[in-house]
């Protein structure tokens, strides 16, 4: 949509000065809080900047040299102030502002902006974009921090001092270590990986051939029979555990293996359905019957025809069974007993009683896996629109 | 997205028979018709009839396809959910336990203030005597604690003491012939000549299998002789429940066992009643003369009621025997009265006193939590949503990545995570602290409260409200928004009257799936929302759990599911469920 292009022009310094006088201003307020005055900072930081975008935008007007010269500079402060993290906050202080004060000074702000708006409305727009990116950080910064938290050397849920001041010291592997060896978890992730795939499998085999029945034209009931098989995930997992527990205890698989395997069978079925339904829907059906015409009969008809192009949406589907159980942990506490404790009843437990920092590996080992699973089903996606003859979003 | 019908599907699925435009052509060939003048296929059927068949194989072929799965789903899934309603209404452990007592106890009226006559207490210790005996009535204890405290061990109590009371009985009978201690002299006397009693021993390892949940049928090697069972009632009873359990339970010979003081008991109180003394002097069968001796003995008057009340003063409480006897129907509403904090009585229902109440606080909570966090997540998704809509496809694909990444993340990673952060030596804490803003002793308190519930949960429900905002908002022209401008509308009447109009849809998804997905929540207000901040799942999991008051557990999980089966509900009008889409 911002495909016009608006002319550029320098803004003059009584636009420019004001604003880097509030971004420095800003900075130097919170680094004069961390250091005993705000009201210091606020003015040091504010006459800082204003007087850099006046040198740079008025007197030397060399972007390069001058965007380099402040990152040096922004990072030696913070070195000599704080150490080597101090230096890494400085030096990126310092690359923003300025970024920031080629930006406003040359008035680049517009560019990919329509030349209509108003000063307003850019402010909005902008501010906007603000907004956006601090909900897109309060969804990822969970995932981040935990990462390097897992690396602690001590055995705390928090940055240590060292940790701050990058001392390699403060650093360990030792939770993954512990991770790796320690019987409990092992254990836990071995009963993970001999339930998970299972599941899996019933659900992805059921739950595609229902998807193929629910496909076609004509199907008594199909809302209602919809309705049932996608019940397992709009209802809450403590209900579907709790009438599992009473049920499955009474025909006596309450505690087994298969006990949780039929359960998390049940569970990924939704997804499976979801997904392989979706695919369908764009399932050229003459191509069925071409197959027929040619004499094939309908078992070679699927494998050899529909299959692979419903492929991609089966596979995915068969990812979220498979993270369905994988993560699944209510089911898991009211249906297992203590051979089959899974990975993530091992960390519930570890969270309620706060044991180890081992946790924080597990969880870091399974956003890498999640990351890998992600990348995975946005491939198959890509691939399935190719297929379809879709240009891919 | 648009070209998706030029190669899409194939939306002309008439119910086309496999050799369909074969015969079409003929027909048009030939221009054959029938006798009725309607149309025929080459083989000579009507057209009509030869569709519907297709149809008919089409449907049959298509529920083929569909039931393995239905099967599996009804079994494993609905069936338990079956089973839990079931389960917040069965009450058959009163009955089961003490079938005589709550019997008698029917003809009781409550309302007088009076305790049950003689007859509920001889009930009451037959049924507890055999009960102590399988171990359950230490179970009935626990069930009839839910609704007044102290029946628990009350019930423990009396289990321990019953033999003292048959004891008083046993002893007159052995020290007037000591062939009474023999198990072999009560097996010859019970079993008697001529016609069996069977419909009694049929009757007593019903009572013993509903008792203990089993399902034992073999024979015991005994059954009561029909004279007996009519001369001695109580007796020919009390044995055939010491021999089924002989049998079933301790896998004895009955013959070999001596009986239980309660069966000395019930003989006692046979020969007292009026008439019986006659009966047994004109009796003849095998050890007569023994029973005949025994008749002339001088019991002491039987008095169960002093009995009981010698062991815990609670049986003679009016308000202990009103509790059996509300509890004592096979079926109940008391969970569910329990549930929404008000006491089944025996005339209908009382609220609970102030301090009890704890469900309705809590379903209100939940209630409460869940829109905060459902709105939340719209302030929340919104934006997000817009600029994915808006921005060029890469760049937006790109952070789309950045959604998807905690869609797919762990629960308890994510879990783990906020803990990290909110804790009072937390992550965000330690930030706030070093930069000043918040003193070190003075840190903020984010978890174990309602406020930690709400940022973790918010977090974890985010992608699930911005997923379909976002597929919405992708099918909204941004044309319309220009023209309204173009035609004089500020930014925000062209967004109000305009864009949001259109982007509803989106918001209804995506706020009933939160809700939805929220109000069931256990892991994570378990985790950071200490004791204020838990919703009524957690109390279900401590039922089950830890006060192992299943009838509770699933009449609060009935309720649970009853709003979340209307909220569906409403999902399904209003979105389809067949239009979720993930990822």
């Amino acid at each position: 949509m911002a495909a016009v292009l608006t002319p550029i022009e320098p803004k003059p310094f009584s636009f420019t000065g004001p604003v880097m006088a509030a971004v420095g201003g800003f900075m130097g307020l919170l680094v004069g809080i961390a250091n005993g005055s705000g009201f210091l900072g606020l003015i040091i930081g504010a006459a800082l900047l204003a007087g850099l975008a006046y040198v740079f935008t008025q007197v030397w007007k060399q972007e390069k040299p001058a965007r380099w010269l402040m990152i040096a500079g922004f990072a030696l402060v913070g070195f000599v102030v704080g150490g080597v993290s101090a230096a890494i906050i400085g030096g990126l202080f310092g690359w923003f502002s300025g970024w920031f004060t080629f930006w406003i000074g040359e008035g680049r702000y517009r560019a990919k902006l329509v030349p209509y708006l108003t000063p307003g409305q850019v402010l909005w727009h902008y501010t906007f974009r603000v907004i956006c990116g601090a909900i897109f950080l309060f969804l990822i910064t969970p995932i981040i921090v935990v990462m390097p938290l897992s690396f602690n050397a001590q055995d705390f849920f928090t940055f240590t001092p060292e940790m701050v001041r990058l001392d390699p010291a403060g650093y360990s592997l030792k939770h993954y270590r512990d991770f790796l060896t320690n019987s409990e978890w092992t254990g836990a992730v071995w009963n993970s990986v001999k339930i998970a795939p299972v599941a899996t499998l019933i659900s992805v085999s059921l739950g595609t051939l229902a998807a193929i029945g629910l496909s076609q034209s004509h199907v008594p009931f199909k809302r209602t029979i919809m309705a049932v098989m996608i019940s397992p995930m709009i209802v809450p997992l403590i209900i579907s555990a709790t009438g599992m527990y009473f049920f499955y205890s009474s025909i006596g698989i309450q505690g087994t293996y298969w006990g949780i395997v039929l359960a998390h069978a049940v569970l990924g079925i939704p997804f499976v359905i979801i997904t392989v339904t979706a695919t369908l829907v764009s399932f050229d059906r003459s191509l069925t019957r071409a197959a027929a015409n040619m004499g094939a009969d309908p078992v070679t008809t699927f494998f050899r025809v529909q299959m692979p192009l419903i492929l991609p949406g089966v596979i995915s589907g068969g990812l979220f069974a498979f993270i369905t159980s994988f993560d699944e942990v209510v089911v898991v506490i009211f249906l297992g007993s203590a051979e089959l404790q899974t990975l993530p009843w091992q960390m519930f437990t570890g969270l309620r009683e706060q044991i180890s920092p081992t946790i924080l590996a597990a969880a870091t080992i399974l956003v890498t896996i999640s990351i890998a699973l992600l990348a995975t089903v946005e491939m198959l996606r890509r691939r399935s629109e190719r297929m379809r003859g879709m240009s891919p979003t | 997205m648009s070209d998706t019908k030029a190669t899409g599907p194939q939306t002309t699925d008439a119910p086309t028979p496999d050799d369909g435009p074969h015969s079409a052509a003929s027909l048009r060939g030939t221009d054959e018709t029938d006798a009725r003048g309607g149309l025929v296929t080459a083989d000579g059927k009507s057209l009509k009839s030869s569709l519907n068949r297709a149809l008919r194989m089409q449907k049959m072929r298509a529920l083929m396809l569909i039931a393995p799965l239905l099967v599996f789903v009804l079994v494993t899934f609905i069936a338990p959910i079956a089973s839990m309603l079931f389960r917040s209404v069965e009450n058959e452990i009163v009955a089961n336990t003490l079938p005589l007592t709550t019997e008698r106890l029917q003809d009781w009226d409550g309302t007088t203030g009076d305790i049950p006559d003689e007859g509920v207490f001889q009930g009451l210790f037959f049924d507890l005597f055999l009960a102590a005996e399988a171990k359950e009535h230490t179970k009935l204890g626990t069930r009839l604690n839910y609704e007044q405290t102290g029946v628990s061990s009350l019930f423990r109590q009396s289990g321990r003491r019953l033999d003292d009371m048959g004891e008083v009985y046993q002893d007159p009978l052995e020290d007037l012939d000591e062939a009474w201690e023999e198990g072999a002299t009560w097996y010859e006397l019970m079993s008697g000549t001529g016609a069996k009693d069977t419909a009694l021993v049929a009757n007593q390892r019903q009572r013993y299998n509903l008792l203990t949940s089993s399902s034992d049928s073999g024979d015991i090697g005994f059954a009561p002789s029909s004279a007996i069972s009519e001369m001695l009632p109580l007796t020919a009873r009390a044995y055939t429940a010491f021999a089924t359990f002989t049998v079933y339970a301790d896998e004895d010979v009955v013959a070999e066992e001596d009986p239980w003081e309660a069966v000395y008991a019930a003989l006692a109180l046979d020969l007292m009643t009026p008439g019986t003394a006659e009966k047994v002097a004109a009796y003849s069968g095998p050890r007569a003369d023994l029973l005949q001796a025994a008749a002339g003995l001088d019991f002491p008057p039987a008095d169960f009621t002093a009995g009981f009340a010698d062991i815990d003063e609670d049986w003679a409480a009016h308000e202990t025997w009103q509790t059996i006897q509300t509890y004592s129907p096979k079926y109940t509403n008391g969970y569910f009265l329990n549930s929404v904090d008000l006491k089944k009585t025996a005339d209908g229902f009382e609220a609970r006193p102030e301090n009890e109440r704890i469900y309705i606080t809590l379903f209100q909570r939940t209630m409460f939590m869940s829109m905060v966090i459902t709105c939340s997540c719209i302030l929340l998704a919104y934006p997000v949503a817009w600029i994915l809509a808006n921005l060029p496809a890469r760049t937006a694909n790109l952070l789309m990545i950045l959604v998807l990444l905690p869609f797919w993340t762990s629960l308890l990673v994510r879990t783990s995570a906020w803990k990290v952060m909110l804790q009072q030596q937390g992550v965000i804490n330690d930030v706030l602290v070093w930069l000043g803003l918040v003193a070190d002793d003075a840190r903020l308190v984010m978890i174990n409260n309602q406020l930690g519930t709400i940022i973790a949960m918010t977090h974890i429900l985010l992608p699930f409200m911005i997923l379909p905002m976002y597929s919405v908002m992708q099918t909204i022209n941004p044309s319309y928004l220009r023209a309204a401008k173009s035609l004089g509308a500020t930014n925000w009447t062209a967004f109000w009257r305009v864009y949001f109009p259109q982007s509803v849809p989106g918001i209804g998804a995506g706020s009933i799936l939160v809700f939805i997905l929220s109000i069931g929540y256990y892991i994570t207000p378990e985790i950071v929302g200490g004791t204020k901040g838990v919703f009524i799942s957690n109390r279900i999991a401590y039922h089950i759990s830890s006060s192992l008051n299943w009838g509770l557990a699933a009449a609060l999980g009935t309720i649970l599911f009853a709003v979340v089966l209307i909220l569906y509900w409403a999902y399904d009008k209003i979105v389809g469920i067949d239009n979720v889409k993930l990822g």
